[in-house]
This record gives structure tokens, sequence and C-alpha cells, in this order.
């Protein structure tokens, strides 16, 4: 059981590349935290630090009150599964998961009696006997799950595990990996660029782009008030709209004090009401249909804003110009070609710098 | 082509055969040669049929030995070729691992030139470096030694370059998960990586097997003792006369007894040997 804290850490390749740019964040005792990202913003290199198998060239990482940065990732008291599960091959699945233990040189019965529990726990009682190759991916990735709790380590890692599963065992794993966090409570952090995932799994959220920590926080807290543009768009399916503040959008938020410092505004798909009446205080868009996704309990109308709007530039994360995603719940919605009203209330509004860097007002 | 004509059938069988009994008749020819009396085999009109002297010549060949030229039974060269021939094996596949290894997975420096300086001996072989090579056995005292048979022909780039393609097929998460499960480099080399690399492992025992069963000028010219001749030399030396007839009939059954081994090794690894150049498991 430990916390795990990051002080300013830093990557620096030998090209000069600067891979993770001064990260700080800390984890407590049996948290599961979830580095959340898109692919290439370092959230993987640094989890490998955090493991070792990156070295660390700026700041500290602390397990434990114990700084690592020159410990060996065995001696770290860590246990890692791997995106590819990384099993040796020619091991059963008793040998791979007491593999660990063997080498520390742990009396063969105490062994026995922890790889039996965690296949107790992983319900994988009858492969033992068994090679990798003759279990499936959903077996495969509990025995690197069983790998890593028969070490009762003090901190788990997971490189995104789940991503070589289908969809379907990928939720339910999902749901296992959260249980077994929560009753062996060990600090955990989780690596993934699946968004759901990263809500569903996480006590603390960590965003990250380019090297660089966007948010920091409680999942829901993050979705409700993404602190950058960048936030508001990766957390959330469909993404958040957003849209440059002009002339018409600007009358009509006239009254919002924020307004005045804002460049752009962002609505969520599901904080879109599709009517006629006006709301004070909040915003109307004129939209023409241009598709729909029916997914049963939901529909997803995608429209386009008039004309003058159309043509402006590109913010990061922004939807092609224009085009706004509204959710309506249940299976009846617009037809295409029809034009509808879409209104948000003022209380669902997120107002951004026009940099997307900084969140206004709250 | 998966296609089951008859006429294309027919010509694909009779090339086959064509091409194995091409392969085939001068083997037969050795076998038939190896159970004939002398007199019958230089005689000039060699029969189609084996005679009936088989186990007098393969007794001779095997126990006593020529009369002539070269006075070693057969056997003690069989020992000789067997040494050498498994030395050679053993010795490059655990050469070349052992290389494979430290190029692929230690970072020094000169790595890349140290895998350049590997890859060029390719280009050398004993034919080429032969006289500095002779100089050296013969300064450390390896002439008509089995060190001397073997030593100079272990090194080798093609069973380094072998084991380095395959190492770099194994993905780096095995090393990763080796190294937080605290297994050192030894340990991950004797728990990991070479019980994947069994079948290479086999696949070039079976090829260096019979590189150094078949070794020919090198043992020619360090072994100058008949007790440390290998059979290949062997056959050799009982064609070579001055004024007297060869025993055509020893030779060939020593050359027939000189093609046993190499094809039971292959018989016998042929599944592995197979599996390890396809290389399908992981």
């Amino acid at each position: 059981m430990a916390n795990v804290t990051l002080r300013n850490v830093r990557k620096t390749y030998l090209g000069g590349f600067e891979a993770i740019k001064g990260i700080d964040f800390e984890v407590g005792d049996g948290q599961f935290c979830v580095l959340v990202g898109p692919s290439g913003c370092g959230k993987s290199t640094l989890l490998r630090m955090v493991a070792g198998l990156e070295t660390i060239t700026g700041g500290e990482i602390d397990i434990g009150g114990r700084v690592v940065n020159q410990i060996e990732p065995a001696d770290r008291d860590i246990a890692m599964v791997f995106q590819n599960y990384a099993l040796y091959p020619h091991m059963s699945v008793y040998n791979n998961m007491a593999y660990g233990l063997r080498n520390r040189g742990m009396p063969e019965g105490e062994i026995k009696t922890r790889v039996e529990e965690a296949a107790r726990i992983l319900e994988l009682g009858a492969m033992l006997d068994r090679k990798p190759r003759q279990l499936s991916g959903g077996q495969r990735q509990r025995v690197a799950m069983g790998r890593a709790i028969v070490r009762q380590p003090k901190v788990f890692l997971f490189d995104e595990p789940l991503s070589n599963l289908d969809a379907k065992l990928r939720i339910a794993m999902r749901v296992e990996i959260r249980k077994l966090q929560r009753r062996l409570s060990t600090t955990s952090i989780y690596v993934t660029h699946d968004q759901l995932e990263a809500m569903t799994l996480a006590d603390i959220l960590v965003v990250m782009n380019s090297g660089q920590v966007e948010q920091i926080g409680n999942p829901l807290e993050i979705y409700q008030k993404p602190a950058t543009t960048f936030v508001a768009s990766f957390i959330g399916a469909p993404p958040m709209n957003l849209m440059p503040l002009r002339s018409e959008l600007q009358s009509q938020l006239a009254g919002d004090i924020r307004a005045r410092e804002a460049g752009i505004l962002g609505i969520r798909p599901e904080d879109f009401v599709i009517t006629n009446d006006t709301v004070s205080g909040g915003v109307a868009l004129g939209l023409t249909v241009e598709a729909i996704e029916r997914v049963g309990a939901e529909t997803f109308v995608y429209g386009t804003r008039q004309q003058e709007e159309q043509g402006v530039a590109a913010i990061p994360g922004e939807l092609p110009p224009g085009e706004i995603i509204v959710r309506v719940p249940g299976a009846v919605g617009p037809a295409i070609g029809e034009r509808i009203r879409a209104v948000a209330a003022r209380d669902k509004l997120h107002l951004f710098t026009a940099d997307g860097r900084k969140r206004l007002g709250d | 082509m998966v296609e089951h004509r008859p006429l294309s059938d027919f010509i694909a069988y009779a090339i086959l055969t064509l091409g194995v009994l091409i392969v085939a008749f001068p083997v037969w020819l050795a076998f038939v040669a190896s159970t004939h009396d002398a007199a019958t085999v230089v005689g000039g009109r060699m029969p189609a049929m084996p005679g009936t002297d088989a186990l007098e010549n393969y007794y001779r060949a095997v126990f006593v030995g020529g009369s002539r030229t070269s006075r070693e039974p057969v056997a003690n060269m069989l020992i000789n070729s067997f040494v050498s021939a498994i030395g050679i094996a053993v010795g490059k596949i655990i050469i070349s691992i052992l290389s494979a290894y430290a190029v692929v997975y230690f970072r020094f420096p000169f790595r890349k030139t140290a895998f350049w300086i590997i890859f060029i001996t390719l280009m050398l072989p004993v034919e080429v470096r032969i006289y500095p090579t002779y100089k050296v056995v013969a300064d450390l005292r390896m002439l008509d030694t089995y060190a001397g048979l073997i030593l100079p022909l272990i090194a080798s780039a093609t069973g380094t370059l072998l084991f380095r393609q395959f190492f770099m097929t194994v993905p780096d998460e095995l090393l990763e998960a080796s190294r937080i499960d605290g297994a050192g480099p030894f340990r991950f080399f004797w728990d990991t990586l070479l019980p994947l690399s069994v079948t290479t492992i086999a696949a070039l025992f079976v090829i260096q097997f019979i590189y150094g069963w078949n070794q020919y000028l090198w043992p020619l010219l360090i072994t100058t003792k008949d007790s440390m001749q290998t059979i290949v030399i062997g056959i050799k030396k009982m064609l070579v006369t001055t004024d007297e007839l060869a025993e055509w009939q020893l030779a060939m059954a020593t050359t027939v007894l000189a093609m046993l081994p190499p094809v039971a090794v292959v018989i016998f690894m042929q599944r592995l040997f197979v599996r390890g150049l396809v290389q399908t498991e992981k």
C-alpha cells in the first residue's frame, strides 16, 4: 500500500525531443488513477517511467515514500500488465504467475498458495497447466492480471490492457479490473486512450496532451467543468460542440459577463433541447439537419449552422466548421433536411478564452 | 498451384522422378560397388545389382581398414568426423547465440560496428583465410588435435544472423516483463530466450552438423596422423594410390557409411528443422 507522487517529472530523449514536459501529481493510497490522452501524448512513456522501464531525465518519482529514480524495476515493488500481455509463451499458466516469485526466492509452498488464490479470484483454476497459446484473449488477459496480483505489489501499472480485446469482453474486463482493484485496494495507475474506460475506472483522471497535463481531477468534475477546449473535446463521446464566439452568438450572450473575455463557446450534445421556445440567457442555434444516427436509446442529430458561420478556421478539437451534434433521447428525431432550433440553457454553456487554454466563469 | 489436371500431374511426377533418379543413381552405384569383390568393381563392367561380398567389405572397412595407403579403420574415422562435426555445430550455436544476444539486447559502444565485423566474416570462409589460420593453429600446437579441427570453424556469421533475426521478433515486452519479474540478463536468456529459440537451434544444428561433417580442405591440411583423419579425408586417401589398384569396394563402403550420419540427423530433426526455418510458433 503506497502513495505514488510525481514531482516535475521530465523525459527528454537523446535527440532533444521532450516527451514529458514536467508533470506533477499524486495518487493516494489505494486510489485508481487513469492517464488518458491521444496517442503520442506521452502517457505510456510516463507509466513506463514509473515502472522503471524508461529512465527519468528530470524530477522525481516517489513510491511509498521512497524516491525510485535509480531503482531497478524489480525492486520498485510494482507489477505491470502489458497491452499484449507479454506472457512467457513456453511456460504454463502456473509458471507464468510463479516466475516472478521464484526469482525472489520465495518458498515453493507459499508460491503455490498465492498462485492458487489468484487463480481462484480470476477463475483460472482449470487452466493452470495450459500454455498461453491455448487460451482465449480474455483468459490471457486474466493470466497477465494474475501475474501482477500474486506479487502483492505496492502499485499496479496497466498499459492499455484491454485494447487487444473485442468490445464486449473489454466492457466485462473493465468491470472486473475495477472490482478487483477495490477488493485488493492496491494503488493503481492505468493508461488508456479510451475516454469511456477512463471515465468509468478512475478515482483520479489525468488528461494528458503532448507531454503535459491538461487537467487532473475527479472524472465527473472533469466532464462537467473541462479546463481547456482540448479536455472538453477529448472527454465525452460524441465530443462537445465548440464554436467561435462571433457576432450572432455574441449578441445572444450579451448579458453574460463571461462572454466579454471569451472566444470559444462549448455545448455538450446532450445539453441541447430542440424547441421553438426561447430560453433566457441561453443560446439558440438554427440548424439544418444533415445526418441522423439512431442507436436505440438515443439519437444523434448532425446539423449545420447558418451560412455566415461556416468557413471559419477550426479551433483545436473542433468539428468541421459550423457542424453541431445534438443528442436527443429516444428514437424519435427530426428528418434530414429539416430546419430545427437547438437551444441550450445558460448553465450548460462552457466558455473558453480564444486560445482554448482557459475556462472562464464558474 | 492447386490445380489437379491429369496431364500437369503427370508432367510434374515425371520431372520429379527424373530428378530423384539423377540424384539416386550414383548413390545406388556406390552401394552396389560396396557389395562386390575388388575384381568385379575394377573389371570395368559394373553390375547393376548388389553382390555377395557386402558383409566382408563392410567388416574390413569398419574394423580393419584398407590394406594400402589408408591403414586406418573406418570406425576410427567415423569417431573423428563425429567429434568434429558435433563440436563445430555445438560450438557455432553457443558462440552465435551469445553474440546475437549481446548485439540485440545490450547497448554498448560500437554495437553496430561489432555486428558489422561479425557480418563481414561471412565473406571470409576458411578457404580465404587459410594461411593465417593455419599459422595460428600451428603456433598453438593444435595440429592433429580435435581442437584444431573444430575451433577455426566455429565462428559463424550465419548463425549470429539467424539468431539476431529471431531475437528481433521476440516482443520487447517479454524482456520488460522479465525485468519486472526480477530476472537479470542471464536469467532472461536462460529462462525465456533459450526455450523460445529451440527450433532455431535445431535448424542451425542440422545445417552446421552437415557443414562440419563435409569439411574437406581444413582437415586435409591440419591432420597428418592417420589416427586423426576424418572420414571424408579417409575416402580421398583410399583412392590415391601410386602403383597399385585402389580398393574401390572399400572406398565405396566407406562412402556409404559417410552418408549415413547426416541423413540420420536430417531425418530425426526434420520436424524441428522445418519449424525453425518457417518460424510459425511464437
